[in-house]
């Protein structure tokens, strides 16, 4: 590899995703928090920015992030998986089974590897067979839910702690701190400081007590585009999603690339069941993973099939998801006036190119969510449980447009087909 | 040169020193219920550009991808440079210094230029900017300005095949094998690759160049190798033959050519398009103010370089897409607003130019074909219920009526062989009293056989009244049908011609913008 | 040539039955297989099963629960015919029974009344829940597949909300439900299986009147031409003058108002009420089936029936041989992949004989003429 990163290399991926990314990623961050941090002022919602509900939303964010980088690998390589869901589950089976023996690390190895054996069964399916990706992700998901129950039944039944749908638990997975930092940011938290209790805040939530899990996955998503966008290896994998038939003609193996790539899909989506039984909860439990193969999925078509845009999905579910557990019905209700904020703004934003349906709309779900937030004092819980889920209609239906798939994701691809 | 490091034979042979580059040996090769080669031999030389011809569907393209590795003959032998070889993929033939440029572009539109060329060959030059520098070379040295970093959707139909051209002297290829290359070009970008194979031919490379065009196969090769019926039925040189003696070894006799009787154009509009405009996407002019008139009797020919809003002005006539500005009218009445299924119910029959994405159901049976396009109109309705043996009667008489060559009606359309598909929709878009044709590229990709009767076809379609629209990019055919040629370029209506006097190449140069106007 | 013909349709037939049962088969060896590496005694599981199937009572339970199942597998199966997966009949289904639950148990009338309203009221509300992914799709292109689950997840949220804000506690159990359909907008059972204590849903009717209307919407209008041709291609549909779009949208509207159907046997026909313990997945199954069935109406049966025999044998396993029900759902799920799989391999093979056939016979000058009239 000889990437020197020259004004050329710049240019070129500016193509397609604006390059000098971080400044921006930082500058979005910093709106953000300054923006959190108002509405903490302004709704009294503590919860919306302590270092407790972010620490949890980054719990929360791992596993989703790891299924959708596991939909990341498999569609960059043309292979949809919405078996994710079940490659999950085989995950958190693998997780107990040998976590409870062996410890947490093999159970991480076990996860992995069920995991990756529900990917092998994709790609046997739909790389070889040419089954259509839907219909064999589908049966996946059904074959996984019934093989762990069963699975669990016959391994876990008697087993002291354990039961037809729970494991005996596992022991604790290692956390990690800065030391010395923690005292001092969560003093600077406690004030209630605009601004700077939310960043120490923040910032404590990334320093202190950070499971070695979850610096895996954040490591997992940076060697990820280091792989598919920097290496011969990534740009084979990903010119076998974006035309199949070039690659083939200049002797790429189209199937072994797809093969690796749903292997590794399902052995990062095994990874994440594996932190739900691991981290989450110290034990395998049945219907653990609660969809959250298809949240990852949505996560990454709301990152547009990019690592940086699926770590922003998790994020923002994960926040969610946290609020939700942590004073829901008040934090979410905070939640609901950054909503309406933000749907107002973009419908102004949209206003500078003329009145159209899409301002219209927009204005009105944004007046719509601020009356809401004005005569309620709360949310209800089940109304908080939806929100990902909203959250994932809401963007998918505004800003769909601006996706951009790979170019043969989904397409069944026959080799001898090139020319 | 630096692109020879992958060259097997590596010696830096004089242009055309008579040694056999490549030599094909008895190759026969079976598919599903065809044989598509047959015991073919053909021997091209190195340094010489060596033609392939043969009519649509005669072979040519599957014989090339078994010396580039893509399938595997059943019976016969390659030799490269003197040596047998087998390819198991398109990697052997590479690792053999065989080079191909599909006819369909082989590039991923949404990398670079960069990754689109390095792709496969990574251990060249890596990929970063080791690969950067030899592309820039290579670019440079015939003259290609290739810019390694474009986004290749960004790149036009000629810069996307000097890209793929690229592609192979970038693995440093002597053989290269051209399918059909001049398909997709104008005049003058024929031209300017011609001189890039001259180029290459004088740097010892050997260059395959598969063609159904006898003028540029005369013009450019030195040695000639006619195929038909997947057979390899001899090889002349270009000095000692005619196009005439060329058709002949193709298909058995004289090629058929497009000519009208005298003119039947009455003086009754039928079609009117006033002012049409369409916007893209992007929101970019598509089509700009496009006015015609096609009377009763008369077709009216289209010509212009593909992409250039020919099948946007298809779309928007047939009610696909919603003009932004401007008027259709069938006979006297506005029809602008009314959806595709009216104005087929009012008597448009539409040809589309790609059969298998929009005229066909591929793997539906035939009689379910004729209803599609006429899902409102007898034989194939009652009511809102299908009027299953109405629609089977009519396809029998269809097949029969239109030498549709099909065991029966229950087949799947996929079976058919793609010149009796297109004699099918033919029949079809003819079958429901048409007041208008709307043909887009009605002979593409056919066999002579079929070509001819389609050209028959329309011919009666025009003696019987209709007024028909022709788009093609065939400019013969074009010039043989059309009482007046009109031709687009960037969406708009440039030039008229009196097909009577006048020359493909005047054409042409309308086509591009006027001769000089050489921006690709 | 018509007994050409006729062979051919006897072989296409025979493939065509051939790829379930082999996948059932194989399932069943794997299923064995499973059992005996788990140390679970096979011959008694398969033993137990029989016995449980050949019991009155168990075949009125088959019934019951493959016309549930029948229902929910036609619903996906429109969209299927069409290209379009509804993997939202879950939620679809959940919903409309919900709201069939108050129609019935609310609206004051007399019984009939209520049992139509009820219905109707079903059908409705699963046509508006699938409609809002058809209107995401035709005007903000967002996948069905991705919308229907997201809709799946919002519908569970929605119903939990609005059965806490309605509810009365069910009876003897800290369950809670609806209002209790009043006995005369009950649909009585019918006992049609002699010599057992129970009865068939009244409403398994229901499922075979969606069946025929399945199939001729499909196969004998216009309507159904439409919708096959769209799905087969839809660049083909529109030049073709089908308005994909509102195809689309319609489809999933014919899709939800099926799937709404899915809770109504059970709803009026046994529970009375929608309570926390209403039947859930019913629509993940019925994806499974309707690929079983191939979209056909006569194969979904055969599906729906297959599946429900599995649940329904699997229920006293736990009890009598100490086996994991779950052993059927394994072998569901073998099925269902064993069965695309073969399909696939049979569809390609098709294909290629077809083409094989149409050239061998245009060789033969004197057949090439022979269209049949």
């Amino acid at each position: 590899m000889s990437t020197t990163p020259t004004t050329e290399t710049r240019r070129k991926s500016t193509a397609k995703a604006p390059r000098r990314l971080w400044p921006r990623v930082l500058i979005i961050i910093s709106l953000g928090i300054i923006f959190l941090s108002a509405v903490r002022v302004v709704t009294g919602a503590d919860d919306i920015s302590s270092s407790g509900a972010l620490n949890a939303s980054l719990a929360l964010a791992v596993p989703i992030g790891l299924a959708g980088l596991g939909g990341l690998w498999s569609e960059r390589a043309g292979v949809v998986n919405i078996g994710l869901e079940g490659m999950m589950i085989l995950g958190t089976w693998g997780a107990g089974f040998f976590g409870w023996q062996w410890g947490p690390w093999a159970g991480v190895l076990g996860g992995v590897a069920l995991g990756a054996l529900g990917g092998l069964l994709h790609a046997f399916t739909t790389v070889t067979f040419g089954v259509d990706h839907i219909v064999s992700g589908v049966a996946i998901n059904i074959l996984a839910l019934g093989a762990t129950q069963y699975l669990a039944a016959v391994a876990f039944s008697g087993k002291p702690g354990g039961g037809e749908t729970r494991s005996p638990s596992i022991d604790d997975m290692p956390s990690l701190s800065v030391p010395g930092i923690g005292d001092p940011l969560g003093d600077l938290e406690a004030k209630n400081w605009f601004l700077i209790s939310d960043l120490a805040a923040f910032a404590r939530s990334l320093t202190v007590n950070v499971n070695a899990l979850t610096i895996i996955a954040v490591a997992l998503f940076v060697l990820t585009w280091f792989v598919l966008w920097r290496t011969v290896f990534g740009l084979r994998l990903r010119s076998c999603g974006e035309s199949p038939s070039a690659a083939e003609s200049l002797g790429v193996n189209v199937y072994r690339y797809k093969y690796y790539a749903v292997i590794t899909s399902g052995a990062l989506a095994g990874l994440g069941g594996a932190f739900l039984a691991i981290v989450a909860s110290s034990s395998y439990r049945d219907g653990q993973t609660g969809g959250r193969g298809y949240i990852g999925l949505a996560a990454m078509i709301f990152g547009n099939w990019r690592p940086g845009g699926l770590g922003a999905g998790a994020g923002l579910f994960g926040y969610t998801n946290a609020l939700q557990l942590r004073r829901g019905g008040e934090s979410v209700h905070a939640l609901l006036l950054v909503v309406a904020v933000l749907v107002i703004a973009l419908a102004a934003w949209q206003l500078r190119s003329g009145f159209s349906r899409s301002v219209a709309v927009a204005g009105s779900i944004g007046v719509l969510v601020l009356t809401w937030y004005l005569l309620t004092d709360e949310v209800p819980e089940d109304f908080t449980r939806m929100t990902p889920y909203i959250a994932t209609l809401l963007v998918l239906a505004l800003a769909s447009q601006r996706l951009r798939m790979p170019a043969a994701d989904g397409q069944i691809y026959r080799r001898g087909q090139a020319g | 040169m630096s692109t020879t490091k992958a060259s097997p034979s590596g010696d830096h042979a004089p242009a055309s020193d008579g040694t056999v580059a490549v030599e094909l040996r008895g190759i026969t090769k079976r598919f599903p219920g065809v044989v598509a080669n047959r015991d073919v031999n053909i021997g091209a030389r190195r340094g010489t550009v060596h033609a392939i011809v043969g009519e649509n569907g005669a072979g040519k393209s599957t014989l090339m991808k078994i010396l580039y590795g893509v399938q595997r003959p059943d019976e016969g032998t390659i030799r490269v440079s003197g040596r047998e070889v087998t390819f198991h993929s398109p990697a052997d033939a590479i690792d053999s210094g065989i080079g191909m440029v599909f006819q369909h572009f082989m590039l991923a539109d949404n990398l670079t230029v960069l990754e689109n060329i390095v792709l496969g060959s990574e251990r060249l030059h890596g990929i970063g900017d080791e690969a950067r520098r030899a592309i820039r070379e290579i670019s440079d040295t015939y003259g290609f300005g290739v810019q390694p970093d474009a986004l290749v959707e960004d790149l036009g139909v000629g810069a996307r095949q000097r890209v793929e051209i690229l592609k192979v002297l970038y693995r440093g290829a002597r053989i290269i094998i051209l399918d059909e290359p001049t398909a997709v070009l104008v005049p003058h970008e024929v031209d300017e690759l011609f001189d890039n194979l001259r180029e290459l031919k004088s740097e010892g490379l050997t260059v395959i160049f598969i063609s159904h065009k006898l003028d540029e196969v005369l013009s450019v090769a030195d040695e000639i190798s006619v195929i038909r019926r997947g057979e390899s039925v001899g090889t002349v040189r270009p000095q000692e033959t005619t196009a005439h003696k060329l058709a002949e070894l193709m298909v058995g006799s004289d090629l058929p050519s497009p000519t009208t009787e005298e003119s039947t154009v009455t003086d009754q509009p039928m079609l009117r398009v006033e002012g049409l405009s369409l916007a893209g996407l992007d929101g970019r002019a598509v089509l700009r103010d496009v006015s015609f008139t096609i009377h009763k009797g008369e077709v009216l020919g289209i010509a212009g370089v593909e992409g250039n809003g020919q099948a946007e002005l298809v779309e928007t006539i047939m009610g696909i897409r919603e003009p932004t500005a401007g008027r259709v009218l069938l006979a006297d009445e506005d029809v602008t607003d009314w959806s595709t299924r009216r104005l087929r119910e009012a008597g448009i029959g539409y040809i589309p130019e790609d059969r298998h994405r929009h005229g066909l159901l591929l793997e539906a049976p035939l009689w379910e074909n004729r209803i599609l396009g006429h899902q409102t109109q007898e034989p194939n309705v009652k009511g809102p219920w299908i009027d299953r043996s109405g629609a089977r009667e009519d396809t029998a008489r269809l097949v029969t009526a239109y030498d549709v060559r099909t065991p029966g009606i229950d087949v799947l359309s996929s079976a058919l062989s793609g010149g009796n598909q297109q004699k099918f929709i033919v029949g079809r878009e003819m079958s429901n009293d048409p007041v208008v044709l709307v043909a887009a590229h009605p002979t593409r990709g056919v066999d002579v056989g079929a070509q001819a009767a389609i050209w028959d076809h329309i011919r009666d379609a025009r003696r019987l009244g209709l007024a028909v629209l022709l788009i093609s990019a065939d400019l013969d055919e074009l010039i043989g049908l059309s009482d007046t040629i009109k031709v687009i370029l960037r969406g708009a209506m440039v030039a008229e011609f009196d097909p009577s006097d006048v020359t493909p190449e005047q054409l042409g140069s309308a086509m591009t913008g006027a001769a000089g106007d050489h921006n690709a | 040539m018509t007994t050409m013909r006729s062979r051919i349709n006897v072989r296409d037939a025979a493939l065509s039955m051939a790829a379930p049962i082999l996948a059932v088969a194989f399932a069943t060896a794997v299923g064995s297989l499973i059992l005996f590496v788990a140390g679970d005694p096979v011959g008694q599981t398969w033993q137990v099963m029989f016995d449980t199937a050949k019991q009155p009572r168990s075949i009125a339970l088959i019934v019951n629960q493959g016309s549930v199942y029948y229902l929910s597998a036609i619903a996906v199966a429109v969209g299927f015919r069409m290209n379009l997966f509804n993997i939202g009949v879950d939620g679809q289904y959940r919903l409309a029974a919900f709201v069939a639950a108050l129609t019935a148990a609310y609206i004051p009338a007399p019984g009939p009344v209520r049992i139509a309203a009820a219905i109707l009221a079903a059908m409705v509300t699963g046509a508006l829940w699938a409609g809002i992914a058809g209107l995401l799709r035709v005007t903000r292109g967002v996948s069905e597949v991705i919308s229907t689950i997201m809709l799946n997840a919002i519908a569970t949220s929605l119903v939990a909300y609005m059965l806490r804000e309605v509810s009365v506690p069910v009876e003897g159990s800290n369950n809670i439900g609806t209002k209790p359909i009043p006995e005369s907008a009950r649909i009585p059972g019918i006992p049609l299986i002699p010599d057992s204590t129970q009865d068939v849903y009244g409403l398994v009717v229901v499922a075979v009147v969606a069946g025929i209307a399945y199939s001729v919407l499909l196969n004998r209008t216009r309507f159904g031409f439409d919708l096959r041709a769209t799905g087969h291609s839809e660049s083909a549909a529109q030049a073709s003058g089908v308005n994909v779009k509102r195809m689309i949208l319609t489809a999933m509207l014919i899709s939800g108002a099926f799937a709404g159907l899915v809770g109504l046997p059970e709803l009026l026909g046994q529970a009375y009420t929608y309570s926390l313990t209403f039947p859930a997945g019913l629509g993940f199954i019925g994806i499974a089936i309707a690929l079983l069935g191939r979209n056909h109406p006569l194969g979904i049966a055969v599906g729906a029936a297959l599946f429900s025999f599995l649940d329904v044998a699997a229920n006293p396993l736990q009890i009598i041989a100490d086996v994991s029900s779950e052993i059927v759902t394994i072998m569901q799920g073998i099925i269902v992949l064993a069965v695309v799989i073969a399909y696939e391999v049979i569809r390609r093979y098709r294909v290629t004989q077809e083409q094989r056939r149409v050239a061998r016979q245009l060789e033969a000058p004197t057949e090439a003429q022979g269209v049949p009239a």
